[in-house]
């Protein structure tokens, strides 16, 4: 039984099945960034995967985005407790990019400009639930939202969505990225609350 | 760096007004490990039927000791800070888990005669009093200088502990410039008017002496401040940045 704080009153109606635990709704886009927003030109822009076995692929802006864009609308899910439902993105599955390369390794690096890293098994990047994404609301990403391209991971706190995305790297174990050396969790699920380490 | 989590029950045991719109809520939390500047808590309340709601608050306060202070400004159309600033009595409780964050930190002696700048803007200025404290507290001699950009000087936190470090003429004083964009006091050295890239660059510790650098204020802001230390020649790259948004 949780502690109850005396008159505290909350519950405005019923919560919206769609929050996960500890979340509350927003309907703005707050921007978390632990240092400076880079200034990302597409024209040198690049995506690369490193698997055991050295540089698996490497595309331009246009040759990534020409592995085919969908549409996607998802929930996304902050650690400091904020919730977006149902935004509308555009980007590339991640299936279309894995198609193109062999591993045997289970665990992925994700790897951004400023040196922002972090861990997300492979089998969670697959089957239509993660996509670098390049529009959100619509429009061209914004550079403080992770501009031109980020990658989205919606069923894991969004910290794991990195913005400015680079490229991955395969792993063997799993091992923590740049929030995860900090005390956040290794996974992240928002309905289980995996939020600190 | 290990950091472990855990949730601790909280008691209310002093509050006092910090402005017009905020409280300072001072908590004692039995086993709280200690925690370092710049660091902040989840807290959760649960009302009777059941229902919770969490927020992350920084913490004012940096000690091992197991008291530790928030400063809480009331977002008006919020449903936990009304409660807190408003309602909240002496002898509540409530849950906290923490300490979190170990980016947006300051510890004496880690970055050892490095200067540094805080950039604080609103009540973005929490994490920052509380590496202003640590500082005093461990008689820090890393050269250390505040920028305080706040509405009026009705709007000001930790109001008197700042305007020591500027009495103090000891060698660890924090110097502290404040821009008041809306109202400035009658002795001001510069007229009320919002914070820019001239009074950026005269107020913070040049690049040359590669300061390290945090700012915490709403996301506009650090944007703002961050284009501008940019084009001032800062190194941007290792500056800690805390942005906060209307949730």
């Amino acid at each position: 039984m949780a502690l109850i704080t005396r008159g505290f009153g909350g519950s405005r109606g019923a919560r919206d099945s769609r929050l996960p635990p500890g979340q509350t709704r927003v309907e703005d886009w707050p921007v978390l960034t632990a240092g400076a927003t880079p200034e990302v030109d597409p024209s040198v822009w690049e995506f690369t995967v490193i698997t055991e076995n050295g540089e698996a692929a490497r595309w331009s802006w246009d040759a990534f985005r020409a592995l085919g864009m969908e549409e996607f609308t998802v929930d996304i899910h902050c650690v400091t407790h904020w919730s977006r439902l149902g935004m509308s993105w555009r980007g590339v599955p991640l299936d279309r990019v894995f198609a193109q390369v062999e591993t045997s390794y289970d665990y992925v690096m994700v790897h951004s400009h400023g040196g922002y890293t972090t861990n997300v098994p492979l089998a969670e990047l697959l089957d239509g639930r993660a996509w670098i994404a390049f529009e959100a609301d619509g429009a061209p990403l914004e550079p403080e939202h992770g501009g031109p391209a980020r990658l989205v991971v919606p069923h894991l706190y969004f910290w794991k969505s990195a913005k400015w995305v680079t490229g991955l790297k395969m792993m063997a174990r799993d091992e923590p990225g740049f929030w995860e050396e900090r005390g956040y969790h290794l996974h992240g699920d928002p309905w289980t609350e995996e939020r600190y380490s | 760096m290990n950091l472990h989590a855990a949730w601790y029950v909280a008691t209310v045991s002093s509050m006092k007004p910090e402005t017009p719109t905020a409280r300072r809520i001072v908590l004692d939390v039995p086993g709280w490990p200690g925690n370092a500047a710049g660091q902040h808590v989840d807290i959760r309340l649960t009302a009777e039927n059941g229902y919770q709601a969490s927020r992350s608050y920084s913490l004012a306060s940096s000690s091992d000791a197991s008291s530790i202070e928030l400063a809480v400004d009331r977002v008006p159309s919020g449903e936990v800070s009304p409660f807190l600033v408003d309602e909240l009595m002496v002898g509540d409780q409530f849950e906290v888990r923490g300490p979190l964050g170990g980016w947006f930190v300051w510890r004496p002696g880690e970055q050892s005669g490095r200067p540094v700048q805080l950039i604080a803007g609103g009540s973005g200025i929490v994490p920052l009093a509380s590496m202003v404290r640590a500082h005093r507290a461990a008689s820090d001699a890393s050269t250390f200088r505040l920028l305080y950009a706040v509405r009026t000087p009705d709007d000001v936190f930790f109001c008197d502990e700042l305007a020591r470090e500027q009495t103090d003429t000891g060698t660890g004083r924090v110097r502290v410039d404040y821009v008041f964009s809306r109202r400035a006091p009658a002795e001001a050295k510069r007229p009320a008017g919002r914070l820019t890239r001239a009074i950026l660059a005269e107020l913070v510790v040049p690049p040359e002496m590669n300061p390290l650098v945090y700012i915490c204020g709403s996301t506009p802001f650090v944007e703002q401040v961050l284009d501008w230390l940019k084009g001032l020649g800062h190194d941007v790259d290792d500056v800690r940045a805390e942005r906060f948004g209307g949730a």
